[in-house]
Parts: C-alpha cells; sequence; structure tokens
C-alpha cells in the first residue's frame, strides 16, 4: 500500500559504514605508524591512541612527545572532516561505498593552519580524541578537536584547525 | 656542531624522535636546526606520497624544544601552544629541514618561532609559533599535570 521502503538489515548498514571508515583510514601510512584507531558509533567517531614507547618525547616523566599529540588531534580533525563528508554522501547515496577501494581512496582535506593547546603532559598510556567541525563550507572548514587519557572530563591537549576541502568526487 | 649541551643529549633521548629519525644539525644560543628524512611510513597522502603535516609539526615541535634548551640557562622545557601554518606540500622523497628560534625568553616563559623547508629553500613548507615553558636553574615553573 505505501511507497515506503522496508528498511535494510542493520549488519548491511554497519558493514558498508564500517567500510568506508576502513579504507579511509587504512590508505595512511602515517596513521599506521602513530598506531592510530578509530571507534564508531553510528556517525561519531573517537580516535584511538593506544600507548608505545616511541610515541614518548620526555623519557624522563615520562610523557608523550608534544608533535605526537599535535599529530594525533590533526589526524582525528583530519578524518572527521573527511567522515562528515563521506557520511552524507553514503546517507544521500551519491556515494556507493562499495566504489571505495584503495585505489579509489576519498580525497583529504588539506590544513591550513593548525593551533594546539596543551593542558597538561601526555601521561604514558591510551589517548582518545573526538573533533567537531564547526563550520564546513564549500572550500574551508573549521575543526575543534579534544584529546583526553583515563577522564573525559580533564583534557590534556585541544586544538582547532582550518582545513581546505578537496572536490568532492573520489580521486581515482 | 657547537658544544654537547643538555639539549644535544635530550634530543638523542628522546624515543620519538628516534622514531622518525630526526637529526640535530646545528644547536647553540637559543638556535636549533633540525632534519626529518623522508619516509614512507609517514605519508599522510597516499595519492600523492606527501608527508603527514602531523610528522612535521612533530619535528617542528622538537626542533622549538631543542632551541628553547639551548637557550642561556634553560634547564627544562614542555609546549604551552603551537601553531602551524602549512604553506605548500613537501615534495615526496626530500628531507625536511627546521630552523628554529627561542626570540625571548622570561623566568617562565619561551616565545618561539620556526620555518620547514624540503630541498627547495625557498617558499617555506610550514611556519610555526609557540609558546614554552622555561624552567631555569633558579626556579621551576608550575608542573602542567
Amino acid at each position: 500500500m505505501s511507497g515506503r521502503q522496508r528498511p535494510e538489515p542493520v549488519q548491511i548498514i554497519k558493514e558498508r559504514r564500517d567500510k568506508a571508515l576502513r579504507v579511509l583510514v587504512g590508505g595512511i601510512p602515517y596513521i599506521r605508524f602513530l598506531g592510530i584507531q578509530f571507534d564508531r558509533r553510528g556517525d561519531e567517531l573517537t580516535a584511538i591512541l593506544p600507548f608505545d614507547e616511541k610515541l614518548i618525547g620526555n623519557p624522563f616523566l615520562p610523557a608523550l612527545h608534544g608533535g605526537v599529540t599535535s599529530a594525533f588531534l590533526e589526524i582525528t580533525a583530519m578524518i572527521e572532516l573527511s567522515w562528515s563528508g563521506l557520511w552524507e554522501e553514503m546517507e544521500t547515496g551519491t556515494l556507493d561505498p562499495r566504489a571505495l577501494d584503495e585505489a579509489h581512496l576519498p580525497r583529504l582535506p588539506k590544513t591550513i593552519d593548525f593551533t594546539v593547546d596543551y593542558l597538561r603532559s601526555g601521561l604514558p598510556r591510551d589517548a582518545y580524541a573526538r573533533a567537531r567541525v564547526n563550520r564546513s563550507g564549500r572550500r574551508y572548514a573549521s575543526v575543534h578537536v579534544e584529546a583526553w587519557q583515563d577522564n573525559r572530563a580533564r583534557l590534556f591537549a585541544q586544538a582547532t584547525g582550518h582545513f581546505l576541502i578537496p572536490g568532492r568526487e573520489p580521486r581515482g | 656542531m657547537t658544544d654537547p649541551s643538555p639539549a644535544q643529549r635530550f634530543i638523542d633521548a628522546i624515543p620519538h624522535a628516534k622514531a622518525l629519525g630526526l637529526e640535530l644539525i646545528q644547536i647553540a644560543d637559543g638556535k636549533a636546526v633540525m632534519a626529518m628524512p623522508y619516509s614512507e611510513a609517514l605519508i599522510g597522502d597516499p595519492a600523492t606520497g606527501v608527508i603527514a603535516g602531523g610528522a612535521v609539526s612533530a619535528l617542528m615541535d622538537t626542533c622549538c624544544g631543542a632551541a628553547v634548551m639551548s637557550y642561556p640557562g634553560a634547564r627544562g622545557t614542555a609546549t604551552l601552544d603551537l601553531r602551524i601554518d602549512y604553506m605548500r606540500a613537501a615534495k615526496p622523497g626530500q628531507r625536511i629541514t627546521a630552523r628554529a628560534e627561542c626570540f625571548h625568553a622570561t623566568r617562565t616563559v619561551a616565545f618561539v618561532r620556526a620555518t620547514a623547508h624540503d630541498e627547495d629553500e625557498g617558499l617555506p613548507v610550514a611556519t610555526a609559533s609557540g609558546a614554552f615553558t622555561m624552567e631555569t636553574s633558579s626556579g621551576r615553573p608550575e608542573a602542567k599535570s
């Protein structure tokens, strides 16, 4: 009686979204170098930086390297921005995630500037980060990102960056 | 290369600087020059082979910290704030060299700026400016934890 389609099975939707995220993240060697992983809950991403000795900047404290913290935040901001674009395209059907693979990766935003505010030293344990796209226009985006360790309310660093948004079509 | 300052030893002992393959080229009186060799592990954009911005930030941060450590009287430092502006993509295959200068320091705060170039010495790949904590022998600033 109605033209309303039956919703797709949850597993199919999940697989499609997880695959798109895997392709986006898995293609970037530097993410592997730092060991960053992404956890997805619906459209929300949490970046995880599992502790590793090679991330240490001050062996006497010990503390995470400030550059690692900055890189972790920048990667989180950049992936969040790409992901929010991909998500929209998947939801509106303009992008078929099956067309995404290692040879057809989504184009990544370019960082224009990135400012990191170091609030406390990074402890030698896992770190987490979430980014929020505050504004995303046709060309430019402003993204804020927060990182914490044991306690979500006690940030150890936060950052704001501006990015140049690439053309929406995947690169072939 | 000038005196084996605390900064020189400090850099040799930084695990992440080692992971990036950083090389300290010059350090003295609040100035440091440091290089990062090109490595496929540091690629941020697989389609072009360009090094990740984050790796350039890590190089800049380390170089700025080294500049502060070589400032007369400095005993320790940590980054408070660092801003990086990315002017252009670094050429794939080329090493990146950062030059940092601590141009002013009080007993508690050091102000630093830096540039990063690939093998083309014209337009920098990136510039940075930041504020760092300054620990001097006369007193330690408030611990950040």
